[in-house]
């Protein structure tokens, strides 16, 4: 008796039998003439230029992250803008209110820095250490405040 | 070199009707290499539109030489350019066909005197299969070509030949 998983089995095996031959015709039939052009890594035409896996800046994934959500929004208005006789003043008011929390989240992205690519240079602050007296006894003042340049 | 290709040395019943359904099986699924080069590009893609809808004759366009069975040269091959296709060409997977579009592609176009910066034919740095006239070629002109290149290939053969 076939159960049902015995189905699936069967559904795998003949999978695996369809994959099998059709990768097995096509070394039987394909021709097969490679030589150093033909092999060369594809990088739109260009001379393969150093290894594939480099890194990334990490930059991109903020400015990703940014359009995303801009792009969602955009998404929203669309169908908004379909029906936006239908809904009136109330559908105009909801869609500002909408795109006013993200134009306060684009201000804040703004001002923090974040959509300029040049790399900010870390804030180090500055600490002023007055000489520590030798005696012991007197009052070994150390300041620290950074200096605003 | 593949088992069974070009390793005949003469035609059987066996070997034609081989031939004949793999012959079938790639002129109905030419896919194309997607690139455009200049104006004719646009007939190009008018092709691939749903006016003429050149993906029923299985042409679809992929973004990688590796899976592409068709060049269309569309457009104006500059030198800089050539070498590009040059290389496009290298990186297909055989068999691989070249349809050369439109009167720049073809012979340099109207920059075939002055044209400094024209390669003068796309035959002169790979082997062009049709040649499509025309500045640029309506899309059935392309629809054309492609009927020709697919009457090519309906003709290719696993016999081996002759040296």
């Amino acid at each position: 008796m076939l159960t049902e998983f015995g189905k699936v089995l069967i559904f795998l095996i003949i999978g695996a039998i369809f994959v099998a031959g059709g990768m097995f015709a096509s070394w039987l039939l394909r021709p097969r003439r490679p030589y150093p052009g033909k092999v060369a890594p594809y990088e739109c035409g260009e001379d393969p230029v150093g290894d594939a896996w480099v890194r990334f800046n990490v930059r991109f994934y903020v400015v990703a992250l940014i359009f995303l959500i801009f792009d969602v929004e955009v998404v929203f208005l669309f169908p908004w803008a379909l029906v936006y006789r239908n809904l009136g003043l109330f559908g105009f008011l909801e869609m500002a209110v909408f795109l006013g929390i993200l134009l306060v989240g684009y201000v804040y992205v703004w001002v923090k820095g974040d959509l300029d690519w040049d790399k900010p240079l870390p804030q180090v602050p500055h600490i002023n250490r007055a000489p520590i007296s030798l005696s012991g006894t007197e009052k070994t003042a150390v300041e620290e405040q950074p200096v605003v340049q | 070199m593949g088992l069974l290709d070009q390793r005949f040395e003469n035609g059987n019943v066996f070997v034609t009707s081989l031939e004949n359904l793999l012959n079938w099986a790639r002129l109905s699924s030419l896919y194309q290499m997607q690139f455009g080069l200049a104006c004719c590009a646009i007939e190009m893609m008018a092709a691939s539109a749903s006016d003429f809808d050149i993906m029923r004759f299985g042409i679809i366009p992929r973004a990688t030489p590796r899976q592409a069975d068709v060049m269309f040269v569309a457009g104006t091959v500059t030198l800089k350019m050539a070498s590009r296709i040059k290389r496009l060409y290298d990186q297909m997977a055989e068999p691989r066909y070249i349809i050369s579009m439109g009167s720049c592609a073809n012979c340099g176009g109207p920059y075939w005197e002055h044209g400094y910066h024209v390669l003068k034919g796309v035959d002169r740095v790979i082997p062009v299969d049709v040649f499509v006239p025309g500045c640029p070629p309506r899309p059935e002109a392309l629809l054309e070509g492609i009927i020709k290149l697919q009457e090519k290939v309906r003709r290719e053969s696993l016999v081996k030949k002759p040296a």
